[in-house]
């Protein structure tokens, strides 16, 4: 089956002469279609970048981006809305992700209008769409500061649904959750997923959150991907040592477990960071 | 799928934005109410004023002239030509009303359009525009204002165009930061990705987001425009024959010592104008910034004090009742004092007339030289517990019922001053948010030796040198360097050992740290709890850590308190809490950490094998 979206070698630099910095050092991966690709890696790695080159929110400097077959790394204006069907975003704070001047209706029949729906059709859709996130109906006429983070959330998946894209770019959608909301939102996902065969690039920096929704995962570190591979073999067996680290370092919910990890990552060398860059760049 | 379980009254109460209704908000503060009335007062009067004039403003009547008010048949008086002042100054309302709509008409439509482009697109418009802008604040207006009427003799409404012009830098600056601010906005970024195009993006995102601030802005140049008007009108450079109450101050002036009360009327009128508008924009200010508290009305004042006295009489009746369950309460765990005893604590905020409770009989312990972990989602009231701890709360938080010990040492209820000397000395506290919880403006070596030196009577050198010492303790390899750095030169994780430093430096025998590794990247939280671990052996200071995470009570802590909705469900050591958790809400809570759910592979590989 071929990719649905494909990053070769893929350079973004933010600033320019002096202040340029180079914030994806050439990164190629592939999502296939209805797949989970995990994407892993601290603050800074430029994992939010990749996410936001994919969705043409930052120019590419270098490199391409394949979507189903097309070159899409400088789309203009006009094709960019075209794509907006096909690939959308659920953003991590669902608090500043929902205009706040705006009912829940107008903001779920936005994408719809802009993509050319009439105003009648878009009612219908807008109902079905808070039923696929288990939202009340009641809801529409209400404004998104009644309602919890993970209602919030509930409602930014709805908006990425509304279109009927191919894939949507998750990006650390349920790391303002609570433990609870996270893993019904995570559940809601995976569901969704089932349904209608929508590909995730699903952006965090939780070993355990990629580990729950992803099929492969895909661990960034500086601006390079520095190991890809199944999901169960990169969070549990990893073979790149910032993975190894990453790993050890992710805390867990059992005192005697914990106390084992902690023993294992402090045995660990400490990080190089050339022959990093350097297994990286490979 | 059922719907969340965090869909609880108090999550919705504690949004603070009030959007919607501003307008209602507006008429509900007195101020702003008679402001709006007195305007559009005015305004009537501008529009209807040629059928409801006495006389001709400019009719003369000799044997008037200078006419006492209320004695004749011009009502407020005639002035030194025999006019009707009434007359005029009624027929002055259309000019200044006039005045007021041009230049904010003119400043807006400039400013604004230019501000929107300058601050969506950025790039060379906003570079050209910006330094457009600050050439065209450099003008002196009023200057340009006077020759225009003097050199030109233009008209006051082209004057108005034209001083509207010169001030609209303030409002191309004012739109231009808030469209930037906006133009960040996730949900911004959300309508560019579902394909919105850019004018669709301003007109529906971008502008309702600024609106406020720019009716706000529009009124202090309404009533900032009437009073220049009125200042060059003084000056006798209006359009003769056109009364205005510039005008008429004029006429008053010259006559002041024949009759002083006609400069009266004039600056009345002007007066109520400029200051309803000046009145309106501080009130659309407070009410969006939500300053604006209602007074709370005599009654509701009274009932909250009955409820604060009879807390504090529950303190002192109750006090010795109060430690006798202390004692019996704690004989199980240690015979001896306990470092911190917090007891039947109450915490409520009032909100909109009625009192929500955050913190509801909350007792725990923490003994001497152990680490324990409170453990609960967003609006639990872990966090206020800690506040309440140290005496920390906001202003308008009651703490209405209960006691918090340290070594048997009452702290509610304690002067501020008392707490100043427990605060950093017996107990310190670590931040969820380190860069937020340093101040840019001052190098880190010098809050920390600021803390040490108001927690002791070290001198600057031994200040520096504990300070120092503490840097190298906290594991940064290269203390000299960081303590010359300003905060903004150091990361996160640098930031929260730099906090750490601070809050052990005086030896504290109680450390609480709310959410201490929350903000951090996994690799630095897991560093920090090592800190955080060393340091307790080593000085044996008990620790209160407040989380969500189940994994850092599982890494440091010896005891548990899970809480919900403000109360405590569970409490224990933390291998039986994680083995066998007796409450519902723990075994749920402990059912949807992650690393017990199964991995999405081996579960779609399951399937696939049963199918």
């Amino acid at each position: 089956m071929p990719d649905l979206l494909t990053a070769h070698d893929l350079r973004v630099t933010y600033g320019r002469g002096r202040n340029a910095n180079e914030v994806l050092k050439g990164v190629s991966v592939e999502i296939g279609q209805g797949e989970t690709l995990g994407l892993v890696g601290e603050s800074g790695s430029g994992k939010t970048t990749l996410g936001r080159a994919v969705l043409g929110l930052v120019p590419v400097a270098g490199g391409t981006l394949t979507f189903a077959g097309e070159d899409v790394t400088r789309l203009g204006a006009r094709g960019r809305r075209r794509l907006a069907r096909d690939i959308q975003v659920v953003f991590q704070d669902p608090y500043t992700s929902l205009n706040p001047s705006m009912t829940i209706r107008d903001i779920l029949t936005e994408p719809l209008v802009a993509q050319g729906a009439k105003k009648k059709d878009a009612a219908s859709t807008v109902r079905a769409l808070l039923d696929q996130v288990a939202m009340p109906a009641d809801a529409l006429d209400r404004y998104s500061r009644e309602f919890s983070g993970g209602q919030r959330q509930r409602i930014a998946i709805a908006r990425a649904l509304a279109l009927d894209p191919k894939l949507i770019v998750c990006d650390e959608p349920v790391s303002a959750l609570d433990l609870s909301t996270q893993l019904k939102v995570l559940d809601l996902f995976i569901e969704l997923q089932q349904r209608t065969g929508v590909a995730y690039l699903f952006i965090s920096h939780d070993l355990s959150v990629v580990r729950h929704v992803s099929h492969r995962v895909a661990v960034m570190y500086r601006g390079h991907i520095v190991e890809t591979g199944p999901a169960l073999q990169v969070t549990d067996d990893p073979q790149h040592p910032y993975t190894q680290r990453l790993w050890a370092a992710n805390l867990v919910a059992d005192p005697a477990e914990q106390a084992n990890r902690r023993a294992v990552r402090q045995s660990l060398p400490p990080l190089d960071d050339d022959a990093l860059a350097a297994a990286g760049a490979t | 799928m059922s719907a969340d379980a965090d869909i609880t009254g108090r999550a919705i109460a504690a949004e603070p934005i009030v959007r919607r209704g501003v307008f209602r908000a507006l008429l509900r503060n007195p101020l702003t109410a008679a402001s709006l009335v007195v305007l559009a007062l005015f305004a009537v009067i501008a529009i209807i004023q040629p059928w409801i004039l006495p006389y001709p403003p400019n009719e003369v009547n000799l044997r008037l002239t200078n006419a006492a008010p209320f004695g004749s048949d011009y009502l407020l008086g005639g002035d030194n030509y025999g006019r009707d002042i009434l007359s005029r100054l009624i027929a002055s309302t259309r000019g200044a009303f006039q005045a007021a709509a041009v230049l904010s008409v003119v400043a807006v439509v400039i400013g604004t359009t230019a501000g929107l482009i300058a601050g969506y697109y950025g790039r060379v418009f906003d570079s050209v525009a910006s330094w457009l802008f600050s050439a065209i604040m450099a003008v002196p207006a009023v200057i340009i204002l006077i020759s225009l009427y003097t050199l030109l003799g233009v008209s006051t409404t082209v004057a108005m165009a034209v001083f509207g012009f010169l001030v609209s830098p303030s409002m191309f600056w004012m739109v231009r930061t808030l469209t930037r601010n906006v133009r960040n906005e996730l949900y911004v970024d959300a309508a560019r990705v579902a394909g919105l195009p850019d004018r669709r993006i301003v007109g529906r995102h971008v502008l309702i987001a600024i609106r406020a601030p720019v009716i706000l802005m529009i009124a202090g140049l309404a009533g900032a425009g009437i009073a220049v008007q009125a200042g060059l009108e003084f000056l006798g450079l209006g359009q003769a024959g056109v009364p205005s109450w510039g005008a008429m101050l004029t006429d008053a002036f010259g006559n002041i010592y024949v009759a002083p009360e006609q400069l009266i009327w004039p600056a009345v009128a002007l007066g109520l104008v400029t200051s309803a508008f000046t009145l309106i924009s501080i009130g659309v200010r407070d009410t969006l910034e939500g300053t604006y508290v209602k007074p709370s009305t005599r009654a509701r004042r009274r009932e909250i004090e009955a409820l604060l006295g009879s807390a504090a009489a529950e303190r002192t009746l109750g006090g010795t009742a109060d430690a006798a369950t202390a004692t019996t309460a704690t004989t199980s765990t240690s015979t001896s004092q306990p470092l911190l005893a917090i007891d039947g604590l109450r915490v409520a905020y009032e909100s909109g007339g009625s009192l929500t409770t955050v913190v509801d009989d909350v007792s725990f312990r923490v003994e001497k030289g152990e680490v324990v972990g409170v453990v609960g989602e967003s609006g639990s009231g872990k966090t206020q517990t800690v506040f309440a701890t140290l005496g920390l709360l906001p202003e308008e938080a009651i703490v209405a019922r209960g006691s918090i010990r340290l070594d048997g040492r009452e702290l509610l209820g304690l002067p501020e001053r008392d707490l100043l000397e427990i605060r950093g000395h017996r107990m310190a506290y670590v931040p969820q948010e380190p860069l937020s919880n340093l101040d840019p403006s001052f190098t880190v070596g010098s809050q920390l030796v600021h803390g040490i030196r108001a927690q002791s009577r070290a001198t600057k050198k031994e200040a520096r040198d504990l300070a120092l010492a503490m840097l190298d303790r906290v594991g940064i390899a290269d203390p000299l360097r960081v303590y010359r750095r300003y905060p903004h030169q150091i990361s996160g994780g640098m930031a929260q050992r730099v906090l750490i430093a601070g809050a052990v430096a005086c030896t504290p025998s109680l450390l609480l740290a709310d959410e201490p590794t929350t903000a951090l990247d996994v690799t630095i939280q897991a560093e920090v709890l090592d800190l955080l671990r060393d340091l307790q052996t080593e000085t044996g200071m008990g620790v209160l850590i407040v989380t969500h995470n189940f994994g850092v009570v599982a890494d440091l802590c010896d005891r548990v308190v899970v809480m919900r909705s403000g109360r405590i469900v569970e409490e224990g050591r933390v291998g039986d809490v994680f083995t066998r958790p007796q409450h519902e809400y723990t075994r749920m809570l402990l059912g949807s950490v992650l690393d017990n759910a199964a991995p999405r592979e081996a579960s779609a590989r399951r399937k696939a094998a049963h199918a």
